[in-house]
C-alpha cells in the first residue's frame, strides 16, 4: 500500500490540542510564513504559489496562482473571499481545519491578500458550523491584537481586515457567485458566468478572488519551503498533498491528507491508516470518488491514483475530496434518490431546469422507489437529465446556470447505467402489483351477485 | 425612433459593429449587442420569459439558450446574457437548441395549472405561444402540481396568482429596478420559490400596473380588467396618454365601445413603454356613469338636460349680448388644457378672431407665464436624461405630477450617472435619487438659485438653503459634463409664479447653454399655450403684437389689446367687470390656488358656460353646461412637456349626444354669424400648420408616418438628441457618451444630407449637419460648454417665435418671524375627475395632512395626527399635523389636490407668499 511519507502540510498541528489557539499555533511555526512573505515582494509571493501548481480544493480543481493573476491591472479595490461554505454531502474537511488550525487559515489569507494586493478578506463560514464559526473569530480576535492583521502588519506598510460572515445554511452558497451575492446581503443565488467572473466582477462589482479554506491553507506551507518544494510532491497534473473525507459504509471513516498521485482510492479505502476497509468486510458496491456531485466509481477504479488528471479521464472528479462508500447491501434506487433529494432540496430556484427540473426527477425516483413506477419512467428519467444537462457527458454541459442543476444528473446516470436492473425490477413489481389490483377489482365485480 | 434609423440609415458610415453569424447568414451586430437583440433586429426571434429589453437581463428563464460556438466548439448560451462577439456563430435551430428550448418549456410547464381558458392572459400569453412554437407537444408530469392560494392582492391595483409565475424575475426587477419601490421578492428556495410582498408592506407603487403588462404570464392581473374581455374581442388605437403632460404613449383597448384597458408603448424618446397607475388605470372615468350625456341649461337653482340646440343658442345669446354691452373685455376663456390641439385652435380662433377677446388662459393660476414655457431654449427629456449629464429640477416633485418623467429622471441617475441637484420647497419623491436637494424657503427659489449660480442675491441666508449644501451643488454644476439640463416649474402654489419665473431668469443668465424642460402637468397645457390660448399670444408661439396682422389676414380679426390672465378674469369677474365667463374644462374652485377669489368671481359672473366631461364643483355652477368628447373619444393631436405633438386616437364614441370642443366653437361662431370653415380635426391641423409659424411642416402626413410612432418635435428644426439610454447595464463612461455623440452627430450628417438632397438643397444642409458634427465631437472631446453662438445659429433658423429674456430681480415679501410659510403640492391620486370617478383610483388618494419639522411641531405641544387649525390672512382649516423631515424649519406643508380639503382657500393669489399660524385646542 502507497502510504507515503510526505509530510502533512495542512494537519501537521491535528495532533495538538492548542492548534487553534495563537499561543499553540505560534509555537509550532505559526505566522512565520507570513513573516517571510512580507519580507518578498507581493510578485515574487505570487510566483512561489504559481510554482506550486496549487490546485483549488473548493470543487473545481483550478490553479489558485494562476486565478490570482486574472484581477484585471489597476482596478481596485479588489477583495479576497474565503469560501467556508462547505455543504457537500460527505465533505467535512474544510470544518476540520477551520475548527483545528484556524490561524493556519488566517495566515494563508493574510498571504494571499499581501499577493494579490487586497486590504480586505471576508471568511464566509457555513451557518450550522458553530465551533468552527467560534473557533475563527476567537483566533482573528487574538490576530488583530498581536497586530498580524489589521493596520501595518507586523510594522509593515500592509493592511488588511478580515471579515468574518456566518452564512444562514445553504449549499448553493457554497458556489462562488452565490457566495458573492450572499456576502452582499442578498439572497444566495449564483450570477451568470460570463460575465460575472469573480475576477473581474466580484463582491460590489469589483475584482475577487474566491479560494476555499483548504486551498489557502496551503499557502503557509507553500511560502515557508517554498513553491518548487510543494511541487515536488504529488503527481504530474496535482501537487502536493490533499484533505479526503471518507465516509459512507468504511470501518473508519475520517479525513485524511495523503499526497496526491501516489495514494489510490483502493488505499483510501481499504488502508488500516486510513478508512480500514469495508464495514463487515462486505463487498464495495459503489463508490462517490468526489461530493455528491461527482459521478460514481466502482470496482475497477479502486486502483486509480488520486489525481486529478487521471480521475478526470475516467470520466469523474476529485471534487471536493469527498469519498463516499458504498456496500454490496446498498439499493441503488434508494442511493440514486437520496442524492437527488439533496440536490432538489438545495436547488436555489433561480434557474427553470433546475428549479422544475431536480424536484420532478426525485419525484419520479420516489415514485419508482415507493412502488408506483411505470416502464416509462426510466426514459424518462433520463430524458429529463438530459434536458438539464444535454448529452449527460462528462464534463457536464448544462441548461442551468450553475453546476447544481446537472449535479442531480451524475447520481441517476451513474446508477441507472450500472444498476438499471435495480430500477427494472422496482418498476416490474409495481406494474405487477397494477395489474393484480385491477384483475382483483375485476374478479370482485363480476362476483358480485345481481339483485 | 432615432435609434433605429441611425442604424439603418448609416450602417456603413459608422460601423463598429461585429459579424456574427445567424443561422446561416452572416449579419453586423452592433458592438456590446446582446445576441437576442441583434438576431431579433435580424428578422430571428429567439423565445424568452425573463428578458425585457428596458431591465438588466438575469437570464433565469433559460428560455432564450442557443447553441453558439465563439471558436470553441458550439455550447448551449442564454442569448440575453451573451454580447456578439466577431465571428460568433449561432444556431437557433439545431437540434440541442430545439430540444434544450423544449425541455425548459416543458419544466416550465410542470407546475403551471394551465388554467388558460379562465386566465386574463390567454390569447396573449408568451407562454402559451411559445409552448405553440418551441414547446413539446404533450407534457409527461403526472406528479401532484403545486398549489397557493389564489388569487392573493400584492397592491391595491394588482392581484398575483402564484401558481401561473413562472419566476421570471420580470416583476421583481421592474418594482426595485425601474420604480424603486423594491417591494415585491422572491421567498423561499427551490421548488418552493415564490413571488410575494412581506406582511403589511404591500406594493404600494405609483407603478404596478406595469408589471401586469411585463409578466409573461397571467400571474399579475389588473383589478380593472380582471375577467372582463379576451384579446381577442379587443380592438385597439394608439394615443397619447391625457393624464399628465409627458405624453406617455399608448395602447388604448375596447371592446363594444367601452375601454376597457391601457397598454404602454415603448418609445424611446418618452415612456420606455412604462406608465404610472394613474395613466393606466383612470380610463374608468371614461365609462362613468356620471359623465355628461347631454347638454344642461340653467333653470333657477337647477340645471336642466337641453338639446344641443337650445344649449348653445342660449350661450350664443350670452356671447352676443355681452359683446353687445361690454365688448369683447367682457368676456374671459378659461381652461383648454386638457382640450387637443385642434379643439384649443378652434376655440383660439373663436375666441380671438370671432369674439375679439384676448382674454383666454389654458392655466389656472397654477402654472408659469407663457414666455418661460414655451420662450427658453427648450429640452427633450432625453436630453434632460443624458448618460452624466447634470439636472436642476426647479419645479414639483416629478413623482407625484409627473410620474414616468420621475422614472426617466431616475433612470438617468442610477443607471447613467447622470446628476441631479434639485431645488425645492420641500424634499420630493426625487430628493433619494438627487445628489443634492436644496431645500429653500417658500419664496425664496430664486434666492438658492442665485447661490447656486454663484451671484448674491437679498437674502441674508441663501433663502434658507443649506450654506454646505449649496457649495456641493455648485461644484457639481461647475464640473457638469457638457450642458445643463434644467426642469422647471411650480414647486408649490401658494407662492407666486414670479419667483420662478426669477429663477428661470438667473439660470438662463448664468448658464447660457442650459436647456430647460418645462413641468407643467396639465396634459395638454403645452399644447394650449402653442396654439394661443393665454392672453397675448397666438397660434404658434407667436405674441399678438407681432404677428397679429397675419392673423388677423387670416381670421379676419384679433384682440385689439392683450387680455388678462386667469387670475386676472377671475378677478375681473369677482369684480363684476365680467360678462360671460367660458369655462373649458376647467374647475377653477379646485384647481385655482386662491378659491376665495374663485368662489367670488363664479358667483359675481353673470353667465357662466362650461364645456366639461363631469359636472365638477365649477361646472355645476355654469348657466350653460355643454357636454365634451373626452380621451379616447374623440381624434386629433396633443402635445407633450417636450413639444412633441403626437397622434390622439379614437376608440370609442363619446356619451350621449356630447361632441368635441371644436366643434362647440364652430357652432357658437355659427350661431354668431361667423363660418370658421373647420370641418374635422385634420382640417384644422392642417390650418394650424399653415398658419402657426411654429408648427409649419408639421403635416398630418408626418404626423401619422410610422417614423413618427413617438410624435414629431415642433418646431421642426429642434433635432431629435441621440438617444439617452445607450447602454442600461453599466454606468455609461464618458468616452462612451463622447463616442456616441461623435457616432450621432456622423449618422445625423449622412442622414440629413439624404433629406437635403431630396429637397434638392443638399449643400446648405451639408454644411449645418457638418457644422453640427464638429460641434458634438468638440462638445465631446472637449467637455466645455458649447459657445453662445452655436445656441443662436440654431435659433436663428427658425420663425420668430416667442423668447423669454429674463425679468429683474423679484424683491422678497418682508418674513413674518410669528407664522409659517405655507407649501402646497401635489399628491398623484387627487380630487380630480379621473381619479374619483375611477372605482380602483379613487380609494387612493390619501387625502390632506399637515406636514411640519419636528421643531415647528414640537413647539405646538400637540400629538401626531391631532387635528390643528391653519390660518392665514384669507381662511382658515382645520386639519390632522404630522412630522416630517423633508418640510424645511419654518414652513407648513399640505397638498392642494385632496378630496375633502380646499387647502386653495388659504391662499392669496395676489400675495407673493402665504403666510399661515397653527392652532391648537381650537373647539370647533
Ligand atoms: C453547487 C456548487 C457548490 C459549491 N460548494 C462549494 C463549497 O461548499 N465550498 C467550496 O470551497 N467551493 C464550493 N464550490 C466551488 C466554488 O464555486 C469555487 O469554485 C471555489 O470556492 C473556488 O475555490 P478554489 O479555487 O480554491 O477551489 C461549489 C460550486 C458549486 C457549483
Ligand atoms: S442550477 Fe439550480 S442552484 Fe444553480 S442557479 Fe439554477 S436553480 Fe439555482
Ligand atoms: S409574477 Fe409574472 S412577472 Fe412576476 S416573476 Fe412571476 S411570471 Fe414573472
Ligand atoms: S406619466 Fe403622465 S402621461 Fe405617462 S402614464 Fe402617467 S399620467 Fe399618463
Ligand atoms: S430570456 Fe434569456 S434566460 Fe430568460
Amino acid at each position: 500500500m502507497a502510504v507515503t511519507d510526505a509530510p502533512k502540510m495542512i494537519t501537521s498541528r491535528f495532533g495538538r490540542d492548542d492548534a487553534h489557539t495563537l499561543a499553540g499555533y505560534e509555537a509550532s511555526g505559526g505566522y512565520q510564513a507570513l513573516r517571510k512573505a512580507l519580507s518578498m515582494t507581493p510578485e515574487q509571493v505570487h510566483t512561489q504559489v504559481k510554482e506550486a501548481s496549487l490546485l483549488g480544493r473548493g470543487g473545481a480543481g483550478f490553479p489558485a496562482g494562476v486565478k490570482w493573476g486574472f484581477c484585471p491591472d489597476g482596478v481596485w479595490p479588489r477583495y479576497i473571499v474565503v469560501n467556508g461554505d462547505e455543504s457537500e454531502p460527505g465533505t467535512y474537511k474544510d470544518r476540520m481545519l477551520m475548527e483545528r488550525d484556524p490561524h493556519q487559515l488566517i495566515e494563508g489569507v493574510l498571504i494571499a491578500a499581501y499577493a494579490v494586493g487586497c486590504a480586505q478578506a471576508f471568511l464566509y463560514v457555513r451557518g450550522e458550523m458553530a465551533l468552527a464559526q467560534e473557533r475563527i473569530a476567537a483566533a482573528l480576535n487574538e490576530a488583530y491584537a498581536a497586530g498580524y492583521v489589521g493596520k501595518s502588519i507586523l510594522g509593515s506598510d500592509f493592511s488588511v481586515d478580515v471579515v468574518l460572515h456566518w452564512g444562514a445554511g445553504a449549499y448553493i452558497v457554497g458556489e462562488e457567485t452565490a457566495l458573492i451575492e450572499s456576502l452582499e446581503g442578498n439572497r444566495g443565488m449564483p450570477r451568470l458566468k460570463p460575465p460575472f467572473f469573480p475576477a473581474a466582477k466580484g463582491l460590489y462589482m469589483q475584482p475577487t478572488i474566491v479560494n476555499n479554506v483548504e486551498t489557502l491553507s496551503n499557502v503557509p506551507w507553500i511560502i515557508t519551503h517554498g513553491g518548487e518544494a510543494y511541487a515536488g510532491f504529488g503527481a504530474e497534473g496535482s501537487k502536493g498533498t490533499r484533505m479526503f473525507a471518507v465516509s459512507g459504509h468504511v470501518k473508519n471513516p475520517g479525513v485524511y491528507e495523503v499526497e496526491f498521485g501516489v495514494t489510490t482510492f483502493r488505499d483510501l479505502i481499504y488502508a488500516p491508516v486510513y478508512g480500514g476497509g469495508i464495514r463487515s468486510d462486505r463487498q464495495l458496491k459503489a463508490f462517490i470518488p468526489g461530493g455528491a456531485s461527482a459521478p460514481w466509481f466502482y470496482e475497477e477504479h479502486l486502483d486509480l491514483p488520486l489525481e486529478k488528471v487521471a480521475v478526470d479521464k475516467a470520466g469523474s472528479m476529485l471534487g471536493s475530496g469527498a469519498v463516499v462508500v458504498m456496500d454490496e447491501t446498498t439499493d441503488a434506487v434508494k442511493a440514486c434518490l437520496n442524492v437527488v433529494r439533496f440536490f432538489a432540496h438545495e436547488s436555489c430556484g433561480k434557474c427553470t431546469p433546475c428549479r422544475e427540473g431536480t424536484t420532478w426527477l426525485e419525484r419520479i425516483l420516489s415514485r419508482i422507489d415507493d412502488g408506483y413506477g411505470r416502464s416509462s419512467d426510466l426514459a424518462l428519467l433520463m430524458d429529463v437529465c438530459d434536458n438539464i444537462s444535454p448529452g449527460i457527458a462528462w464534463p457536464p454541459k448544462q441548461t442551468t446556470i450553475c453546476p447544481l442543476g446537472p449535479s442531480a444528473v451524475s447520481p441517476i446516470s451513474s446508477a441507472l447505467q450500472r444498476f438499471r436492473p435495480e430500477f427494472e425490477a422496482k418498476v416490474a413489481a409495481a406494474t405487477k402489483a397494477r395489474a393484480d389490483a385491477v384483475a382483483v377489482a375485476v374478479d370482485v365485480r363480476t362476483a358480485v351477485p345481481h339483485g | 425612433m432615432a435609434e433605429d434609423t441611425t442604424v439603418d440609415a448609416a450602417p456603413d458610415v459608422v460601423d463598429d459593429g461585429v459579424a456574427v453569424t445567424i443561422d446561416g447568414t452572416e449579419v453586423r451586430a452592433r458592438k456590446g449587442e446582446l445576441l437576442i437583440d441583434a438576431a431579433e433586429r435580424h428578422g430571428v426571434y429567439i423565445p424568452r420569459f425573463c428578458y425585457h429589453e428596458r431591465m438588466r437581463p438575469v437570464g433565469m428563464c433559460r428560455m432564450c439558450i442557443v447553441e453558439v460556438d465563439t471558436g470553441r466548439g458550439p455550447s448551449l448560451q442564454p442569448s440575453c446574457m451573451l454580447e456578439c462577439t466577431p465571428d460568433m456563430v449561432v444556431d437557433t435551430t439545431s437540434e440541442v437548441t430545439r430540444k434544450a428550448q423544449e425541455g425548459v418549456l416543458e419544466f416550465l410547464l410542470v407546475n403551471h395549472p394551465l388554467d388558460c381558458p379562465v386566465c386574463d392572459k390567454g390569447g396573449e400569453c408568451p407562454l402559451q405561444d411559445q409552448t405553440m412554437s418551441n414547446g413539446p407537444g404533450e407534457s409527461r408530469y403526472i406528479e401532484q402540481k403545486r398549489h397557493l392560494e389564489k388569487p392573493i392582492p400584492i397592491s391595491d391595483l394588482v392581484l398575483l396568482d402564484r401558481e401561473r409565475c413562472i419566476l421570471c424575475d420580470r416583476c421583481t426587477r421592474f418594482a426595485s429596478e425601474v420604480a424603486g419601490d423594491p417591494l415585491i421578492h422572491f421567498l423561499h428556495r427551490g421548488n418552493h420559490t415564490e413571488v410575494n410582498t412581506f406582511p403589511d408592506e404591500p406594493f404600494a407603487s405609483y407603478f404596478s400596473g406595469n408589471t401586469v403588462q411585463i409578466c409573461p404570464v397571467g400571474a399579475l392581473t389588473a383589478t380593472s380588467y380582471r375577467f372582463k374581455a379576451r384579446p381577442w374581442d379587443l380592438t385597439q388605437t394608439e394615443s397619447t396618454c391625457q393624464s399628465c403632460s409627458v405624453g406617455c404613449r399608448v395602447a388604448v383597448q375596447a371592446s363594444r365601445n367601452e375601454v376597457l384597458r391601457i397598454l404602454g408603448v415603448d418609445v424611446d424618446p418618452v415612456n420606455w413603454g412604462w406608465l404610472c397607475d394613474k395613466g393606466r388605470f383612470d380610463f374608468e372615468a371614461i365609462n362613468s356613469d356620471e359623465r355628461l350625456a347631454a347638454p344642461l341649461v340653467r333653470q333657477g337653482d337647477e340645471l336642466a338636460p337641453a338639446g344641443w340646440a337650445q344649449a348653445l343658442r342660449q350661450a350664443a345669446d350670452a356671447l352676443s349680448g355681452a359683446l353687445d354691452s361690454g365688448g369683447p373685455v367682457s368676456i374671459g376663456v378659461l381652461g383648454g388644457a386638457r382640450l387637443t390641439n385642434e379643439d384649443a385652435y378652434a376655440w383660439t380662433r373663436f375666441a380671438k378672431g370671432v369674439l375679439g377677446t384676448d382674454n383666454c388662459d389654458a392655466q389656472l393660476g397654477d402654472g408659469l407665464p407663457p414666455e418661460v414655457v414655451l420662450g427658453l431654449p427648450r429640452a427633450t427629456i432625453d436630453e434632460v436624461c443624458r448618460p452624466g449629464g447634470t439636472v436642476v429640477v426647479v419645479g414639483p416633485d416629478p413623482k407625484e405630477e409627473l410620474p414616468v418623467l420621475f422614472l426617466r429622471l431616475r433612470h438617468a441617475v442610477v443607471e447613467a450617472g447622470a446628476t441631479l441637484i434639485e431645488v425645492a420647497p420641500a424634499r420630493s419623491g426625487i430628493s433619494d435619487y438627487a445628489t443634492v436637494t436644496l431645500t429653500h424657503r417658500p419664496g425664496e427659489v430664486a434666492e438658492v438659485v442665485r447661490a447656486l449660480v454663484g451671484e448674491t442675491g437679498q437674502s441674508s441666508d441663501l433663502g434658507g438653503a443649506d450654506a454646505s449644501a449649496v457649495g456641493r451643488a455648485r461644484a457639481l454644476l461647475d464640473q457638469a459634463d457638457g450642458d445643463v439640463c434644467v426642469v422647471l416649474g411650480r414647486p408649490s402654489v401658494a407662492e407666486s409664479a414670479d419667483f420662478v419665473t426669477d429663477a428661470a431668469s438667473v439660470l438662463q443668465r448664468a448658464l447660457p447653454g442650459a436647456r430647460f424642460l418645462s413641468a407643467l402637468r396639465r396634459s395638454n397645457v403645452h399644447g394650449a399655450l402653442d396654439m394661443g390660448l393665454a392672453p397675448g399670444l397666438l397660434p404658434g408661439r407667436v405674441r399678438l403684437e407681432d404677428s397679429g396682422a397675419e392673423f388677423a389676414e387670416a381670421w379676419g380679426a384679433v384682440p385689439a389689446t392683450v387680455g388678462l390672465d386667469a387670475h386676472g378674469m377671475l378677478t375681473a369677474a369677482a369684480e363684476g367687470r365680467l360678462s360671460v365667463l367660458v369655462l373649458l374644462g376647467a374647475d377653477p374652485l379646485a384647481d385655482f390656488p386662491d378659491r376665495h377669489l374663485a368662489e367670488r368671481a363664479l358667483a359675481t359672473v353673470p353667465t357662466i358656460v362650461a364645456s366639461d366631461l363631469f359636472l365638477t364643483e365649477s361646472s355645476a355652477r355654469a348657466h350653460v353646461v355643454l357636454p365634451a368628447a373626452g380621451f379616447a373619444e374623440c381624434e386629433g393631436t396633443t402635445t407633450n412637456l417636450e413639444g412633441r405633438v403626437s397622434v390622439l386616437g379614437q376608440k370609442v364614441t363619446p356619451p350621449g349626444t356630447a361632441r368635441s370642443d371644436w366643434m362647440i366653437a364652430a357652432e357658437l361662431a355659427r350661431l354668431m354669424g361667423h363660418d370658421l370653415g373647420l370641418e374635422s380635426p385634420a382640417a384644422i391641423w392642417d390650418e394650424i400648420c399653415t398658419l402657426a409659424p411654429s408648427h409649419r411642416g408639421v403635416t398630418t402626413d408626418l404626423l401619422r408616418s410610422t417614423d413618427s410612432d413617438a410624435g414629431v418635435l415642433v418646431p421642426l428644426e429642434r433635432e431629435e438628441p441621440a438617444p439617452a439610454d445607450v447602454d442600461s447595464t453599466d454606468g455609461v463612461a464618458a468616452e462612451d457618451v463622447a463616442e456616441a455623440a461623435v457616432d450621432q452627430a456622423a449618422a445625423d450628417d449622412t442622414l440629413e444630407a439624404q433629406a437635403a438632397e431630396a429637397e434638392g438643397v443638399a449643400a446648405a444642409a451639408e454644411q449645418v449637419a457638418a457644422e453640427e458634427a464638429g460641434e458634438l465631437a468638440e462638445e465631446a472631446a472637449a467637455d466645455g460648454p458649447v459657445e453662445d453662438g452655436a445656441e443662436e445659429a440654431v435659433a436663428s433658423r427658425g420663425p420668430a417665435t416667442l423668447r423669454f429674456d429674463g425679468i429683474p430681480a423679484v424683491t422678497l415679501a418682508p418674513r413674518d418671524a410669528y407664522s409659517l410659510r405655507l407649501v402646497a403640492t401635489r399628491k398623484l391620486y387627487d380630487q380630480g375627475t379621473g381619479v374619483q370617478q375611477s372605482a380602483q383610483l379613487a380609494p387612493l388618494a390619501p387625502g390632506s395632512v399637515l406636514r411640519l419639522n419636528r421643531y415647528d411641531f414640537e413647539r405646538l405641544g400637540v400629538e401626531e395626527g391631532s387635528v390643528v387649525r391653519v390660518a392665514s390672512a384669507r381662511g382658515a382649516l382645520r386639519v390632522p399635523v404630522v412630522v416630517d423631515a423633508g418640510v424645511p424649519r419654518g414652513a407648513a406643508a399640505v397638498y392642494v389636490n385632496q378630496p375633502g380639503l380646499a387647502a386653495t382657500s388659504l391662499v392669496d393669489a395676489a400675495a407673493a407668499v402665504t403666510e399661515v399660524r397653527v392652532e391648537t385646542g381650537i373647539d370647533s
